[in-house]
This record gives C-alpha cells, structure tokens and sequence, in this order.
C-alpha cells in the first residue's frame, strides 16, 4: 500500500466512520454474470434516466426467473453517474475493471455517450445505448439500439409534407449536438425536396429554456403568412413542458401549426395535461398505446415490477428491453460473454420487439425499427396515425451530409470498419 | 403508397364537400348503421363515415360530429353500442336521449387525428351556417374564412341576407370577400372592394389571407394587397414593441416571484440561502398535492385548488424554513459564508428526499381554466397564465412591503437585522424574530413555487433553475432593498426580452450576465445601494 | 544560496507537504510499474488516473484556498479558470488525432465536419503545437482573470458582489461554450483524444506520467503558494482578508494585492484544469457549471482554508467520497454529501485541519483548559475572526 492510499484510507475513515476504499478490486464472482446500469440517478438527466435503471433492473430479474444466462443468474450493478460526464468515464471504467461487468447498458445523453466511448474501446467491453440520437458514429464496442435519424426524423418530416401538406418549417431545438445534426439533415432534406430556404427557420434555445414567450409568437407570425406550417422539435426533455404550455395558451392549435416532437414521450407527458395539447404529434419506433399482445404483457409485467399501474413504458425502455433480448441471445449463440465472441455473434441476431415486428442487429452495430408517428390524446397517450409499411435499417451515416454519404459501417469481415469510404474502398472517413 | 393515394383523394373529397351538402339530399345513406360502424372503424373508415353523414346534410348528425371531433364519441366495448360521453352524462349520438349502459359498460374513446378533425369541421362549417345559434353561425363562418371555396358563394349570400346578428355578418363578410379574393372568377372591381373587407373583418389572420392570395392574385389587385399588408405590418411593429414589453414584464414578474424570497433570506438576513429554490421546488410540489386531495375528493373545486395551494403553500415552506433556521442557520450568524456551505448541503439533501418520495419524474398540476387560454387586448396576445402571475407577483411584493414597513413583527425584524444586540438589549427575542423572518422569506418562495407550477416543470431540480437567477436580482437590484428587487426583476425581464428576438435566447442571456458584470462595476452596491456610515467599514 | 533562500520562505509543514507529494509522485508509479498485478501493493492504472484526478482537483482547490482563505475573496467562478485550461489542453489533444478522426479530416475536428465547418476558426490556430497550447494554458485563465479582476477590484466591488459576478462570468461562459456556434464543440466538448506528445493517452505509461506530472504540479503549487503566503506580500494579503478598509488607509494598493493574488490563483487552476483533461479523457461545457465552484469552495473548506494542506486534503476526501458513493450507494450518496456538508459547517468550522489541531489541543492542554465549546459557544469565539472574511457590514448583523 503506498503512502496517498493509505493516507486517504484514514481520512475517510476518520470522516464517516465505516467508508471502505472503493478500489479495492471485488473478487471475481464466477457464479454470476455482472451487468452494469451506467444512467444518471441524479442531477438534470435523472428525469428520464432513473426509469431506465429500473428497466434494466426488472429485465434482469425476469432474466433471473427464467433460469439467467449459461445457466448463470444475472447481477445488476447500479452506479449513479450524477450527470456528470467525466464521473461517467471514470464509473465506465471502475464498471469494468473494478465490478468486472460483462455488458453495459446506459447513457441517455450523446455526451455521455462520447465520453465512455474511449473507454470501452480501450478495454474492449460492451455499452448498449438505447436513445435515439444524431448518428454519424458506429464504433465496434457499442450497439445503438436507438433510432438514428433515417429512423425518426425523416420519416416524420415525410408524414407532415405529404398527408398534412405542410410547405413551411420550423425546425426547433435545444442547442446541442442531437438537435443541430439532426435540423442539419432535415434542412438538406428539405432543400433537395424543393422548399425554399425562406420557408425553413432554425431556432435553437438553452437547455432547460422555460420563457418561451417570444419563440412561440415568432413561430406564431412565422406560421401566418399563408402556408401551412409546422413545427419539428428537437426541443430536450426538460424545456418541453413549458413549450407546449405556452403553445397552448397562445393558441396554436395542432390543426394550424402541428408540432412533430423528437423527444417527447409518454414519460414527459405523465408530468402535464395534455388537454391542450391533443393532436400534436411525435415520432417515435414505439408507443404505449401500441396494440400488441407482447406490449400488453410487457406493460402488465412492468407495472407489476414497479408497483403502480400509472407508470408508462417508452421508447428508450422497448430500446433496452431489445437490446437485453439482443444480448442475452448474443451470449447463448457464443457460449460465452466474452466482448469479442459477443461482438461476433449478435450481428444478424432477431428479436421480437414491441410493436410485433422484429429487431434485427445490423452489421453497423444499429437496428431494425418500425416508425411510427403519433398524435397526442387527452390521457396523455399516443394514437398511432401512421407507420411504415416495412422496418427501417438504422443507418449510421446520414446519406444527406455532404461528409458521410459515402461512408458505411461494417463490423463483419472482411470491411470490419465503422467509417469504411465506399468510394475509396477505404477504412478511415474521408480522407480528403 | 396507393393508401397514401386513397387517403389524399377522400382528404380533397371531404374539402369538396361543404359546398354541396347543404343541397345533396342522399337518402340512401343509412345514418344509424354507420354510426353505429364507427365504433370498430379504422380512421380511413372513419373519413368515409364522415364523408357519408356530411353529404346527408342532416342537421341530425351535427351532434355526432361534433362530439367526434371534440373527442367524446366513445363506443361501449360491452354492447358494442356508439355513444357520446360528455362529463359523467352518456347519450345516445342521434336521439340525445340519456343512456343507461348498467354496470359492465366499458367505454373505449374513439380516436381521431388532425385531418379528420380538419374534414369535421369543414363539413361541419357547411351545415350550421343556417343553425339557430349565433355562436354556432360564427364558428361555421371562421370554418369558411379558413377554408374559401368559391362553390359556397351562393350559400354565404343566403346566409348573410338572413343574418340578424351583425358580429356575426361581419365575420361572413369577411368570408365573403376572402372567397372572392381567391376565387378565380370574381372581377377585379370586386376583388379590389373585397380587400378592405378582409382587413377589417379577419382580425388577426388578415395578413395570413392576404399574403396567401397576393401570390395568385391578377396583377391589377396586387398594388391594393400589398398595400393593405403594409398597412397591416406597420400596425403590427407597434404592437410587436408593445408585445416585447409585456413579454419582459411578465419574464420579470417569475424572477420577482423567484427572487423575492431571497432578498428576505438573503438580502435582510444576510444567509446566503441556496436552499432556496428548493424551498421554492417545494412549494410546488406541495400545490401538486394540494391539487390532488381535491381531485380525489372533492372534484367541484378543481378550480380553485391553486388558491387553496397559496396558504398551505406557504405554511408548509414557512415551516420547514423555521425548522431550518432553528436547526442550522441559527449558529451561523455572523459566518454567512459558512451559510452557503450548509444550504448547499442542505438543498442537495431536500433535492434527494423529494425524488425519493415522488420520482424523478415531472408531476402534473391542472391549469384552472381562468388560468387557461389567451385574450386579445387590441391585438396584443395576453396569456391567461402570465397575467396572473404578473398580478400575483405584484400582491405578494406589496403585502411583504406592507409587512415589513407596517407591522410590528416588521419593524422588529427590521431592527434585529440592523443591530442585533441593541434589538436584544430593547427586549426583542431575538431568537423568534430570526426564525419568523427566515420563515417569512421561505414561505414567500413556496408562494412563488405555486405560481411556477403554472409555467415550469415540477421536478426535483425546479429550483436549481432558479437560483442563479434569484441571485443576479437581488444583487443586481442592492442587496437588502426590496425596491431594488422589485426593480431589478422588471429590468432583467425586459432587457432579456428585447436582445431574445435580435440575439436570440442563448446570446441574449449571455449578454444579460455581461452587462450585469458591467453595471457591477460602476455601481458596486447594487442598483438600489443602502446609503449612509452602514456601507463604509 | 538559492536553496537557503527557498527554506527561509517556506515554513516546515510546507516542506513536509512538498515532499510527500514528490514522494507519492514517484513511489505511485513504482508500484504500478514494478509491482506485478494481483500482488499487495500494486495500483492498477486506472486507479493512477483516478488518483491524478484528485490531485489535479486539489491544485484546483489550493488555488482557490489562495484567493479565499489568505485573501477573502470568495470567487464563485474558479471552475471557469480550470475548464479554461482544460479546453486549451483539450484542443491540442484535439488537433492530435489528425486524420484519425471519423471523417479522417486531417485539420477538422469532426464535430466542425458534420457541423460543416470549411475551414479551421482563427482561435484554434497554432493549439497543434504543445507549447503554444501550454502557454495559451497559463495567458487564458490569467488573462481573463486579469481583466476581470482589474476593473472588480478597482470598483472595489467585494463580498457577496464580487461573489455573484464571478458566478455571473461562469455562468456566462458556460451557455457560451453550450453554443454550437462558438466551435468547442457544444455540449458533447472535445473528447476521443488520442495522442500527447506523440504518446497514446491511453496507454499505462502515459497515465502514470500524467499522474507524476500532476503530483510534481501539486507540489510546485504548494511551494509557489508557501512562499507567496510566506512573504510580505502574504502578509499583506491577510491584513486585507481581516480588515480591507484599514490596509487600505495604511497606503497599500490594495486592490494590486487582490489582483495579483486572483490572477495568480486562475493560472494554477488552469494548469489543474490542463492535467485533469488528458486523465479523464473529456472537456465539455459541463465543467463552468456554478454548481462546480460551489464545490471547490466546500472542498476547500472541508479541508480547512487558510491553510495549505487543508484544501488539498478537502478536495482529495470529498472527491474520494463521490467516486465512492456514486457506484456503492448511487439512491442515497446525495444525504450523504449533503449530510457531510452540514456536519463540517457546523461541527468542524475549521475544516479537518481544525479538528487535527483540536484534537492535538484536548491531548495537550486537557489539564488546564476546560472542554471543547458548544456549537453556539464555538460561534461567539470565532465570531471576530471569520466574519472578517466577508466584509461587509449590510450582510453581517452588526454588533
């Protein structure tokens, strides 16, 4: 033991009596397979984070129930990463060299996601990420069982142009990676669509922006010259109650000015009175209010975990339920829950999803989704108005982007590359 | 794609439609059959069923329209019977006949989307526009405003000849003449005569119709369009000046709220209180729970359960702020740095305990529907919800005026703040007075966390929203003056409104915090400094 | 001569303390390197990283305890001094990784890729080459704080003011590097670093030289800070601390004392801000929250300010705390620190160090003095002494 370790020993234990290091290194348990649960428990993103913990928590212990995993039962480790991003990498890493965790699910933010990335490549283990988010990104150690945005977002600017006629666009969004690609794509799209570029305006507010008096008028007077108009919100979670409140009591009506949301979900609306709010609509792979006999079940069994039939499911919660299933196969296929083995085998695996149609795991690490848009009801549910014929392949570059149209991500020989250049039939972006 | 074609064509079918319900006679419609099929129909079924029932022009089928697009169809899952529910009353959709279900009813809501709702109220328009209800007539001649066609034409000359009540000529006019307008028959002469008519009687949405007919207009009417809109644009700079204020007042009128509080805690005791927005948090969650033990028991004053919330908002703050005083703040006097330790720990504590008990989650509080909704005030848009915070704000500054300058408890509150030891040595308990005024200053920020319910989250990290502004205010305004609270708020606010639109949100409260920084400068006590020997060491 | 000088301006627990963080510089990374894995004594890598992270924590809070605990100035903004020299160090990191990239853009960073940025911004310039990103380490932070503090200073603006307007700046700085547009990257900040002087960043002997750096920092902080508290100008600075008007009156500038104390203080928070970012792999805006500030300053006192040990052993038990109950009890560890917050406040105004020497003084005076005060009675004696950190007299009731 040198001298800060134990120095450090004393203090803390001087201070609360019964702290023990945590670096200590946990023995190595080989009668169970450890899981890690890497989501804010506290701090800004705890809103949408916390129930993703408990997803996990309640798909390991069904896991359990059914005999676990290689005949071993699963044991959840639950750290909090306080949305703290740097705390995020460190907890990554002591998740994985300390709790010797075979697979991790987490992150909601692209943050965060950023952060932990260098260090699951370094020690080569599992992240499953299950948030929609802005793409641009394939990396061998992580599966994005979100949607990336061919799977969302523009299908949904598709829906608004051909069935409500929208011509003019607001793209609204909070002023963060997620929000700015995806209006980047969607201005692209909508330019090689034929909009004129003065149709389109772009507005980006602070997180957690709460007056939203003078954008809703502007959207307002912006959607009153005589097209029909609608807004696309990347508006992040915690600005949206207040978004919509002021929408609401301006007078915005969904069938004037319909408002396409991104990152509203049931889990945002069980914090209002959606009354106002009926007709606005969202895009999203899954709703709660979709009519499926495994939804049904899923809904029954979760509401039992957690001990109350209010709670709502959501899409980021179906994400890890697929990813889980995903997983769990990947490890029975391999025999093994080795990262390499894993890695190997789950590309081209199929689970059932939600919403009776199957998720396939690609070979960039995305999946198989439907999309499904939505209209908000008075219960704060989603009545589906429309959804793909067939399931969309996540693509992991977007092909409107100047930058990566030309790139794919292949993690099977012989490409087993996450920027390979089509063009150059190179491994490495472009290389300009 | 071919449903996507099939749904377009009964999309332009059903805008088809208005004009020629009203004459259409289909007897072979089958009304209460395809009532009784929407029950189990798709919404590509559902348009056809509206689309069938509009073209009987039956004024019997108003109701079940109506009721359809406003979301209280409802088919019993039980009998397979279509009803309408309206509050706790169920009617049959075509006779309005009251309608006992018995016990094992269970109703399931018919769901509609944005066009259907769009195709009801067009074929609606068609059908009440001869309806005995003037209301009615109104509604049904906005429907033709925002949808012209010059099919209707004959039909709103009728209406307008037979029309009694003159608010809601003027409203047929102007649909009128916007039909006129874009119709491509019309002549000159009359489109030029149907402008003005337009400006006057479409309020609002004027410039919209305007500029959506300019681009097919014929050259001669452009000039006449293109003047009207000038004259409309110009009107509406003035009032955007106007529009900004009232924005920033109404900005300035939450950070009042927010900030008050503390510049009791913080400004007149001299405890840097970062508890405090979870005090205000608190108060928050206290009107959800206010909200709904009445829900559940006692429905009638779901109205009035913000009011209820105020007095047992700021009780419960008030309490737990005595309660912190008497146990932390009251052996840091003298350290208020020591304070801003103990606070924070304390609102990392409060944070915790409330997600605890009620989940990370947003909680809901219902809008009361006098809170609900915008009116009109010469074209400025005022939001229920914003005007009553603005006047809430105002009470509770003058009542905490009144308070301190007027009461006895003030003035020893004032005296103890100023000189502790001569306060004691003239027989004030000290200890009770420090206990009050933390009370009072924690009790204002559970009145302020009431009003928040109405336009922020209700999460645990509510206060953490507001803090840092809270205490840019009261810094800003001089530290214990009330005035400069006051004031500070209402600069902020407005100074923040009037960058948002040239800076955009982000920018424009950046520059807020630089020129804040700035005017610290020169006046290094605050907008408001305490004068006199006080300030000097 | 040099050293005898040196020893003259440093008391002896400063030289204690320099050499133990000397020592842990090199006996860390021996027992890393040396010692083979699975054996006693062996610090895995991860955990010299984590360690490096503390440490660079503590300069952070050492720099504060400079400007606060010897010179009463409560900056609520020092987070910005580190995150500034951490986004220096991180845009070199940045402009290492080359081609190596997603896009394989050998200028652009991807985030100016996707976000189509044509050309690299004129403020990225010359950051490929270590030492004008080093030096631009030190100008930043001591610019800014430079220029802050001079016009604050000059308005005399003190106390609470001087304390809201740094949080102000902070504040200020973080939605301005949130902002896409500015080309830090918003939100997501400068990760995915690769190489440092041509070495990985991940790899053990990089960590373990990282760590050593860090440490030799610390230790060159301590002794900067020794001899800065140690001579006339020390003096000088406390004298403002107790009593600012009355310093003043004596005919010293004082507002030159402040100014170069507060300027001093952000260079040594934008060298920890530089050694932190390579060691957890990410510098994003997250890092001017006020809510960080907040932090520093209650390390600080937890250890004891207005001494030089005291923060250094705050921010290492605080942080040790965290990393601790995060992962061991993630529903809970919020009372905890809430709860040990409280408990220092109140029990332990002087921070563990005070409690060291309390506990020395029962041990040796247990005879003659009678016990420990009260709380309350703790408050009356201090009273004179802290409330003279925060002069002024609107916020402390007067007496």
């Amino acid at each position: 033991m040198n001298f800060t370790r134990a120095k450090s020993a004393l203090l803390a234990a001087a201070l609360a009596g019964s702290i023990s290091l945590p670096m200590v290194p946990a023995m190595a348990q080989e009668d169970t397979i450890k899981v890690g649960i890497l989501h804010s428990l506290s701090g800004t993103m705890a809103i949408s984070e916390t129930t993703l913990k408990d997803t996990m928590l309640f798909l390991i212990e069904q896991q359990n129930a059914k005999g676990g995993v290689l005949g071993k039962q699963l044991e959840p480790v639950v750290v909090d990463i306080a949305s703290d991003w740097p705390l995020a990498a460190e907890l990554a890493r002591q998740l994985i060299e300390v709790d010797d965790v075979d697979v991790v699910f987490g992150c909601w933010t692209s943050v965060c996601r950023k952060s932990v990335l260098p260090v699951f490549e370094e020690l080569n283990s599992l992240l499953f990420y299950p948030v929609q988010y802005e793409g641009e990104e394939s990396q061998r150690n992580v599966f994005y069982t979100g949607a990336s945005p061919n799977q969302q977002a523009i299908p949904a600017v598709d829906y608004l142009a051909e069935e409500e006629g929208v011509e003019r666009w607001v793209l609204a969004g909070t002023d963060y990676v997620y929000p700015q690609t995806t209006n980047k794509i969607l201005e692209q799209y909508l330019l090689d669509k034929g909009v004129a570029k003065e149709d389109i305006m772009i507005n980006y507010t602070p997180f957690g922006h709460s007056d939203w008096q003078t954008i809703v008028s502007d959207i307002k007077a912006f959607g009153s010259e005589g097209k029909k108009t609608a807004v696309v919100s990347t508006i992040n979670g915690d600005a949206n109650v207040p978004f919509y409140r002021e929408l609401g009591n301006q007078g915005i009506k969904a069938e004037d000015i319909p408002v396409v949301a991104f990152s509203v979900g049931e889990e945002e609306l069980s914090g209002f009175d959606t009354t106002p709010l009926v007709g606005h609509l969202a895009a999203w792979n899954y709703f709660m209010s979709v009519d499926t006999p495994e939804n049904e079940a899923f809904i029954a069994d979760w509401q039992k975990f957690i001990g109350s039939d209010t709670r709502v499911t959501n899409d980021p919660m179906e994400a890890h339920m697929i990813g889980f299933n995903l997983w769990v196969k990947a490890v029975e296929a391999a025999g093994s829950t080795e990262a390499d083995a894993v890695i190997d085998s789950i590309v081209g695996l199929e689970t059932p999803n939600l919403t009776g149609g199957v998720a396939k795991m690609l070979p960039n690490h995305h999946i198989t989704k439907p999309v499904l848009i939505g209209e908000i009801q008075d219960d704060g549910q989603f009545f589906v108005v429309w959804e793909t014929e067939d399931l969309v392949p996540g693509d992991a570059w977007s092909d409107y982007l100047p930058e990566s149209k030309m790139l794919e991500a292949d993690w099977t020989a012989p490409i087993n590359c996450g920027n390979y250049n089509t063009e150059t039939k190179t491994c490495g972006g472009a290389a300009q | 794609m071919l449903t996507h074609l099939l749904r377009l064509a009964l999309l332009t079918l059903s805008l088809l439609l208005p004009s020629q319900i009203a004459r259409a006679q289909d007897a072979a419609v089958d009304i209460p059959a395809q009532i009784a099929a929407m029950g189990e129909a798709s919404l590509k079924e559902l348009t056809q069923i509206v689309v069938e029932l509009a073209s009987t022009g039956d004024n019997g089928v108003v109701p079940v329209l109506t009721a359809l697009a406003d979301g209280n169809l409802y088919l019993d899952e039980a009998s397979g019977r279509v009803v309408i529910q309206n509050g706790s009353t169920i009617t049959d959709p075509l006779t309005g006949e009251a309608v006992d279900l018995g016990a094992e009813a269970d109703l399931s809501r018919i769901r509609v989307n944005n066009g259907l709702r769009r195709d009801i109220s067009a074929a609606l328009s068609g059908m009440t526009l001869m309806s005995d209800n003037p209301a009615t007539r109104l509604a049904a001649a906005q429907g033709f405003l925002s949808k012209p066609d010059a099919a209707n034409l004959p039909l709103l000359d009728e209406a307008i000849a037979a029309e009694t009540d003159a608010n809601v000529r003027g409203a047929m006019q102007a649909a009128r003449a916007v039909t006129i307008l874009t119709s491509e028959d019309a002549s000159i002469e009359d489109k030029n005569a149907a402008v003005p008519q337009v400006v006057a009687g479409a309020g609002r949405n004027a410039i919209t119709i305007l500029t959506g007919a300019l681009a097919d207009a014929p050259d001669e009417v452009k000039p006449t369009i293109e003047a009207a809109i000038a004259g409309l644009e110009q009107g509406r700079a003035v009032w955007g000046a106007l529009q900004n204020v009232w924005f920033g007042v109404s900005l300035g009128s939450v950070l009042l709220l927010a900030a008050i509080g503390l510049a009791i805690t913080f400004g007149v005791m001299g405890v840097i209180n970062m508890a405090h927005g979870e005090m205000v948090m608190l108060g928050a969650y206290t009107t959800f729970l206010v909200q709904l033990v009445i829900r559940q028991n006692f429905p009638g004053l779901l109205d009035y359960s913000l009011l209820i919330a105020l007095p047992v908002a700021f009780l419960v703050t008030g309490a737990i702020g005595v309660g912190i005083e008497r146990g932390i703040i009251r052996w840091l006097y003298g350290r208020p740095l020591e304070t801003l330790l103990a606070t924070w720990g304390l609102s990392l504590i409060l944070q915790q305990t409330v997600r605890s008990i009620f989940g990370p989650t947003n909680q809901m509080v219902i809008a009361p529907t006098w809170m609900s909704g915008s009116t009109d005030f010469f074209g400025l848009a005022i939001t229920y919800n914003r005007f009553w915070i603005v006047i809430f704000a105002l009470i509770v500054f003058f009542m905490l005026l009144l308070i301190l300058n007027r009461t006895p408890l003030g003035l020893q509150m004032r005296a103890v703040t100023q000189n502790r030891r001569m306060a004691s040595a003239m027989g004030i308990r000290t200890p009770f007075v420090d206990a009050m005024t933390f009370g009072l200053g924690s009790g204002i920020a559970g009145l302020a966390g009431v009003a928040l319910t109405q336009i922020d989250n209700i999460s645990p990290n509510l206060g953490q929203n507001y803090i840092i502004d809270s205490f840019m205010v009261v810094v800003f305004g001089g530290v214990g003056n009330l005035w400069g609270t006051f004031v500070g708020a209402l600069t902020l606010g407005v100074a923040n409104k009037f960058l948002e639109p040239y800076a955009g949100a982000v920018l424009g409260k950046i520059l807020i915090l630089v020129l804040i920084i700035l005017f610290i400068q020169r006046r290094p006590r605050g907008l408001f400094a305490l004068k006199g020997r006080a300030i000097e060491q | 001569m040099l050293t005898q000088a040196l020893f003259r301006a440093l008391d002896k627990k400063a030289v204690w303390v320099i050499g133990i963080f000397l020592a842990v510089a090199v006996l860390v990374p021996m027992a890393n390197l040396l010692i083979p894995p699975g054996q006693f004594g062996h610090v895995p890598t991860y955990l010299v990283s984590l360690l490096g992270k503390y440490l660079s924590y503590a300069i952070l809070a050492l720099a504060l305890d400079l400007v606060w605990g010897y010179c009463g100035i409560l900056s609520l903004g020092h987070s910005a001094f580190f995150a500034l020299g951490g986004y220096a160090m991180g845009m070199y990191l940045m402009r290492q990784i080359g081609t190596r990239g997603v896009y394989g853009n050998p200028t652009l960073p991807d985030f100016m890729v996707f976000l189509n940025w044509k050309e690299l911004p004129w403020y990225w310039l010359g950051f490929d080459n270590f030492w004008f990103a080093m030096a631009m380490v030190v100008v930043v932070p001591g610019l800014l704080a430079f220029i802050f503090g001079f016009f604050a200073f000059r308005s005399r603006v003190t106390g609470v003011y001087l304390s809201i307007i740094t949080q102000a700046m902070t504040f200020a700085l973080l939605l301005a590097f949130f902002r896409n547009d500015m080309g830090f990257g918003g939100n997501n900040g400068l990760t995915d670093f690769k190489d440092i002087l041509g070495a990985p960043v991940q790899a053990q002997s990089t960590r373990v030289i990282l760590f050593a750096a860090t440490a030799i920092a610390l230790a060159l902080s301590v002794l900067v800070c020794s001899m800065i508290v140690n001579s006339k100008l020390g003096k000088v600075m406390v004298a403002v601390r107790d009593a600012e008007s009355r310093t003043r009156f004596i005919g010293y500038r004082v507002e030159y004392v402040k100014l170069f104390a507060f300027t001093v203080s952000a260079i040594m928070a934008g060298i920890a801000g530089a050694l932190y970012v390579p060691q957890v792999g990410i510098i994003n805006p997250g890092e001017f929250e006020p809510g960080n500030s907040i932090e520093v300053v209650i390390w600080t006192a937890v250890g004891g300010r207005g001494t030089l040990i005291g923060p250094i052993i705050g921010a290492i038990v605080v942080n040790l705390g965290k990393s601790w109950f995060t992962s061991a009890l993630p529903e809970f560890w919020l009372f905890a620190l809430g709860a040990l917050f409280i408990f220092v406040t109140l029990f332990l105004p002087k921070g563990i160090v005070g409690l060291w020497k309390q506990l020395f003084g029962i041990r040796r005076k247990k005879a003659e003095e009678p016990a420990l005060p009260t709380p309350a009675q703790s408050v009356d004696i201090e009273r004179g002494e802290d409330s003279a950190t925060f002069d002024n007299p609107q916020i402390r009731p007067a007496e």
